[in-house]
């Protein structure tokens, strides 16, 4: 049998600890060891996206990263944003302004947009646009995911202003 | 009834699951016990198959099975793939084999299936089978399949034509002998793919105990697929069941059935096991079917006030290897040319010839892209040549909504007469330029050259037959809970099919929108389906619904009269109540209903009740109902790199009355973006010997999210009279027109430089060549 290594990696606030093959990607992990399907797999190369996680706080390419590197890391996956049972505002945006049609590139963008919010809770439109160049997306055209992201970024505001 | 969701930007209720990661597409769904399919596939254009030795293969870790054509069952074996779509006028009707059989003829055929416990040890297990090829000559450019001597895509076939066929009306020949101005255009025009971002796949679980077969696949058209599974498996077609879960994207690939559906379905049932194919983006670029190279060379007759008098030429389209759907992209091209203008004449001979390369079937728009950019191109010529305004040369062209129903004189794809059923032309052209600020486009446009920029602007008008049949039903039923579940045969791979139908359904039976769940893509859910594919479900499936929807609430009338002591004129149906008017409002609700509708047991039904508050209707539209629009596009030409960035589009659209405009606008919004891809990014290559060059998002390049801007969509609804809710397809209507509007406006950027592009894509450094022909560097270099 092929050799195994044991890793010790937080998933969205759970500690799993595996036996994997060197050669199993972080997706593959993420998907079929720990059952978090909602990372998906579009081109497996590296440019569509669907995949992207974060990884102590930024954001990567699930298929481009092996699990083994994940040993003692911390990461979020889309499952890992909704809150209290409930969508958090990103999520809510994306429904309110039609930010997917089949929704299969939708977790990757999500990740993203949660990494640029972060980064910048104010951002342009262009940088949005920037921000999602790193995914793509075959059904919406990008204006929904562009109008939730600044929708978003505008409620953030707001909350932050009142708060 | 109260319409309150018709017509409502109502938000869809498919997204919460999808945006919190609880989609279940079906790499999503995992059975215990699942072995995992890789598929060996030719590396050659054309090529025997000597030999193949799989012994090696099946020695290797975690194997369980390595099936070649020789191991499957006669029939399988013997039998190509089901044509879907034959036509008299193919020469040859020729599909694929399950596995190849003797020969392969294109990069990417399967030869063989290993199935292991998982994914990994499979692709080992693939490097391991040797195959002895004799490579053979294979046709790669479609134009040199028909030159004397060519090598043939098949090697027992003695032509590369697969059918030529002519689509004509009017005296064409005396329309050209007398017209003062004749326009002669050479076009090349390339599409790609679907590239729909979840790849295809299949999960298949034998049922040992029943005999039983169920598929989850990411399938457009789970009926059709379980028809042609059931003929290729010799099984009954009740055995088999197929659902379409959630599925990330289409856009025609995937109405396909595929050859790898079916041996993927043998292996489970032969192993017993649940066995799971999911194509890698590798295997897509190379075996997804797609759309490719068409061939025009065609001209155009006017008299001096640029009305047309006739169109004519021929044109050549590039099948690929096989023809799984016949011939229906070259024919809708052909009958989609004439498009919203008074053409008195038209003469077009198509040539449909193989090539060594995966076969081209629909990809959104199917054919119209390239018809519409044939003729915009031409028009856009005539006003050039004639020093007309485009747009005012259009719309001296245009059929008039008075004409309407308007006779084209050909037939269309859905074997009817193409009569236009409504539409207003000018309106849909008015709105889109008033979006565009066309009238001050000229002042923009000198201000650029003034600050030594190049912006242009184009227009482009299509009409497309959508709604095409030949059914879809929708089953309404109100369960005792009260809620109302609604079947269909329609799919969704991102379309919002589920809220489409619930927003018709729920105003029918007078509930809230919430209480109806909506199960589609299961064959299981209702008998006779078709699927989607040529914007046909709003049309299809919301006709059904809408009607099921009226006998329903008749059939609840009718009972809540009964039980309310009221005359039906008394009550309305409300949230899901039926609430009498007068008194205190005596009220029954649909749950309670819905029991009664079944009677008890031993006792007899009241005369005239029905049973079960429930109606299947099947709803098979007469013909194509027919949308339209114009797009107007405003771009700025970076004249040192060739690059396009596109500053402004506006589109007029009319399909017919609109269900819901959020739904409708993102597809139009998306279809726009696929069109920007087929106009300036989109081109999958293959060199001389048919080998694929560009199968990585980095070769093949889609539209970004700095590609695209915003559309300014205005609606036109004219409603369709051929259906019960007015409407017309609207999933292709985005992409149609927009290669033929961008190529349109970037040679109006250039019109310094007097270029002129006939082909799509149109890449940066075909622009930058084109400028350098023309010497623009010499003048502009400073």
């Amino acid at each position: 049998m092929t050799k195994t290594h044991s890793i010790s990696v937080n998933i969205n606030g759970k500690t799993y600890t595996r036996d994997v093959e060197a050669r199993m990607t972080l997706a593959d992990f993420l998907r079929h060891e720990i059952g978090l399907t909602g990372t998906h797999l579009g081109c497996e190369h590296g440019v569509c996206g669907a995949c992207t996680v974060l990884i102590d706080g930024r954001t990567g390419r699930s298929c481009l990263t092996f699990a083994v590197q994940m040993n003692g890391r911390t990461l979020t996956t889309v499952e890992g944003l909704s809150v209290a049972g409930g969508l958090n505002p990103l999520q809510q945006a994306f429904q309110d302004h039609h930010g997917l049609q089949c929704g299969f590139c939708t977790s990757g963008i999500l990740m993203s947009l949660t990494e640029l919010l972060s980064d910048n809770p104010d951002p342009t439109e262009q940088e949005v646009r920037e921000t999602l160049t790193g995914h793509l997306c075959r059904c919406t055209g990008y204006a929904g995911p562009v109008r939730a992201a600044l929708a978003t970024a505008e409620q953030l505001k707001n909350i932050k202003g009142a708060a | 009834m109260g319409v309150k969701n018709f017509g409502a930007r109502v938000s869809r209720f498919e997204d919460v699951a999808l945006v919190s990661g609880k989609g279940r597409y079906v790499d999503d769904i995992h059975l215990p016990e699942t072995l995992h399919a890789a598929f060996l596939r030719s590396p050659h254009g054309h090529a025997r198959i000597k030999s193949i030795d799989t012994s090696a293969a099946l020695r290797c870790e975690g194997v369980h099975a390595v099936l070649t054509a020789d191991d499957l069952p006669e029939q399988m074996r013997k039998q190509r793939m089901p044509l879907l779509l034959p036509n008299s006028t193919m020469s040859t009707l020729r599909t694929q084999h399950s596995l190849a059989v003797e020969e392969v003829c294109y990069v990417g055929q399967a030869l063989a299936i290993v199935v292991a416990d998982s994914r990994y040890l499979a692709e080992d297990a693939l490097a391991a089978i040797e195959v002895d090829y004799e490579v053979l000559g294979a046709v790669s450019d479609v134009r040199s399949a028909l030159a004397q001597g060519a090598p043939r895509a098949h090697a027992d076939l003695d032509s590369n034509i697969v059918s030529e066929f002519v689509m004509k009306y009017g005296d064409v020949e005396a329309a050209f002998a007398s017209a003062p101005h004749v326009f002669r255009e050479e076009l090349w025009q390339h599409r790609g793919g679907g590239m729909a971002m979840e790849t295809r796949g299949v999960l298949a679980q034998p049922d040992v105990m029943t005999d039983a077969l169920t598929l989850w696949s990411s399938t457009q058209t789970p009926h059709i697929a379980r028809r042609m599974l059931a003929e290729i498996l010799e099984v009954d077609l009740e055995s088999i069941r197929i659902i379409a879960p959630d599925v990330g994207g289409g856009f025609g690939p995937k109405a396909i059935f595929y050859p790898e559906d079916a041996v993927v379905a043998h292996a489970a049932r032969a192993l017993g096991r649940p066995v799971k194919f999911i194509e890698d983006r590798r295997e897509h670029f190379l075996c997804a079917t797609q759309e490719r190279d068409q061939y025009w060379n065609v001209e155009i007759a006017v008299d001096n006030d640029g009305m047309i008098l006739g169109v004519r030429g021929d044109m050549l389209h590039d099948t690929g290897a096989f023809v799984p759907w016949g011939i229906i992209m070259p024919y809708i091209a052909g009958a989609t040319m004439p498009g919203p203008y008074v053409v008195p004449s038209y003469h077009l001979a198509c040539t449909v010839a193989f090539t060594n390369k995966v076969a081209t079937t629909p990809v959104r728009g199917a054919g119209r892209p390239q018809a519409v950019f044939a003729m915009e191109r031409l028009m856009d010529r005539v006003a050039h040549e004639l020093k007309l305004d485009p747009a005012d040369l259009r719309r001296r062209n245009y059929i008039r909504p008075e004409q309407m129903p308007y006779s084209v004189g050909l037939i269309f794809r859905d074997g009817k007469p193409l009569i236009y059923d409504s539409g207003d032309y000018p309106r849909g052209h008015d709105a889109a330029l008033e979006l565009a600020r066309y009238a001050d486009f000229p002042r923009r446009q000198a201000e650029a050259t003034a600050n030594g920029r190049f912006i242009g602007i184009g227009l482009a008008s299509y009409v497309e037959g959508t709604g095409l049949g030949p059914f879809e039903g929708v089953t309404v039923r109100v369960l005792p809970s009260g809620k109302v579940r609604v079947t269909s045969g329609a799919t969704s791979q991102g379309q919002g099919t589920r809220t489409t139908l619930a927003q018709i359904v729920s105003d029918q039976v007078g509930c809230r929108i919430e209480d109806v769940t909506v199960t589609i893509g299961d064959t299981a859910g209702i008998a006779n389906g078709v699927g989607a594919f040529a914007s046909r479900l709003a049309v299809n499936a919301g006709s059904s619904a809408s009607i099921a929807g009226t006998h329903v609430r008749a059939s609840i009338m009718k009972l809540a009269a009964r039980t309310l002591g009221l005359p039906e004129s008394e009550i309305d149906l409300e949230d899901g109540k039926a609430i009498g008017r007068g008194g205190n409002r005596p009220t029954v609700s649909f749950g309670e209903l819905a029991r009664a509708a079944q009677g008890m047991p031993g006792f007899s039904m009241e005369s005239d009740q029905p049973v079960g508050l429930e109606h299947t209707a099947y709803f098979a539209p007469p013909q194509a109902a027919y949308c339209s629009g114009t797009h107007v596009v405003e771009v700025e030409v970076d004249i040192g790199t060739g690059a396009v960035k596109i500053l402004n589009y506006s589109v007029g659209h009319d399909c017919g009355n609109v269900i819901n405009p959020l739904i409708v606008d993102g597809q139009v919004q998306g279809g726009v973006a696929h069109g920007i891809g087929n106009a300036l990014l989109e081109w999958m290559q293959y060199d001389e010997n048919a080998q694929p060059l560009t199968t990585t998002f980095a070769d093949y390049l889609l539209p970004m999210a700095t590609d695209v801007p915003i559309c300014a969509i205005a609606h036109v609804e004219t409603p369709s009279p051929l259906n019960p809710i007015g409407v017309k397809g609207a999933g292709e209507g985005g992409t149609i027109p927009a290669a033929a509007a961008i190529i349109a406006a970037i040679e109006n950027a250039l019109s310094p430089f007097a270029v002129r592009f006939t082909e799509t894509p149109l890449m940066p450094d075909r622009i930058v060549r084109a400028l350098e022909r023309a010497g623009a560097y010499g003048e502009h270099a400073a």
